[in-house]
């Protein structure tokens, strides 16, 4: 079975975060479209890894997991303290910054 | 068609069904479920490209630990259903299709450059090989990221503590 099916169906994976990403305002679901994303090139490293015929790409995807769980720990704590401070998830009204 | 493809085949549908429902969904908790079954999906088809090890990772780590993490929050927030605005008509018109090509476009060139790969044999202990390659090869970066686990626990903490609790009013809230 060839590699581009992995592949493919990763670019789709990736490309429906990105849609997520740019399209949603609750910010714990974009949260949830970066993590999209982080699987889908995943599955675009050890289908790479598959095709070299190496074991690197595992070892990428591991780092990649252990890296993500950090970035939801701290990511969710931020969530934590907007929602306190400004009683809203919508991202548009999270604004503080904007001219 | 071979076995493997149609496994293929169910399991890439589950995923992208799965993600477009998180797109598609209003309120988070639905948004959290479909995500769990794309990654439940995503272990499927990495046993499928014979590494049993991410696989579980997978399985324990993201569906298990990750999102538990995310329903907990939407749960202990009370998040409610995203509040509907008018999507400008530029969104409507121009980003919804070219959203739609930008899938297509990626799909189809990633998966044409990449026609000629075929897989190439393993060998028999992945996980035994993958372990040596970690402790040996990489375990400057593996004890790297206990250091980053450290930085985000204390991060978290930190982030989260802030501020005395206030009494609510009225009973639960819901915040969208």
């Amino acid at each position: 079975m060839p590699i581009s099916y992995y592949l493919a169906l990763s670019a789709v994976l990736f490309g429906l975060g990105v849609i997520g990403f740019v399209f949603k305002r609750n910010i714990i679901t974009i949260f949830m479209s970066i993590e999209l994303m982080l699987n889908a090139v995943n599955l675009a490293f050890i289908a790479f890894g598959l095709a070299l015929g190496q074991l690197q790409g595992q070892v990428f995807v591991f780092f990649v997991i252990v890296v993500a769980a950090a970035e939801a720990a701290v990511g969710l704590a931020i969530v934590i303290v907007i929602a306190r401070n400004r009683q809203s998830l919508n991202v548009e009204r999270i604004n503080l910054l904007k001219l | 068609m071979t076995p493997q493809l149609v496994i293929f085949l169910v399991l890439a549908a589950i995923a992208i069904a799965g993600a477009v429902n998180v797109i598609l969904q209003r309120h988070p908790i639905h948004s959290a479920i479909s995500l769990i079954s794309v990654m439940i999906a995503l272990a499927g088809l990495f046993l499928l490209l014979e590494s049993e090890f991410i696989a579980v990772v997978q399985i324990i780590v993201y569906a298990g630990a990750i999102m538990v993490l995310f329903v907990f929050v939407i749960m202990l927030l009370n998040a409610g259903a995203e509040e509907r605005t008018n999507m400008s008509r530029m969104a409507r018109y121009a980003g919804v299709p070219l959203a739609i090509f930008l899938l297509i476009e990626l799909a189809y060139q990633i998966g044409a450059a990449a026609l000629s790969m075929t897989p190439q044999p393993l060998a028999e202990d992945v996980t035994r090989r993958l372990s040596m390659l970690l402790f040996q090869d990489f375990v400057f970066p593996f004890e790297l990221t206990s250091i980053l686990i450290l930085i985000a626990i204390l991060g978290a903490l930190v982030l989260a503590q802030r501020g005395e609790s206030v009494p609510a009013k009225g009973g639960p809230k819901t915040i969208t």
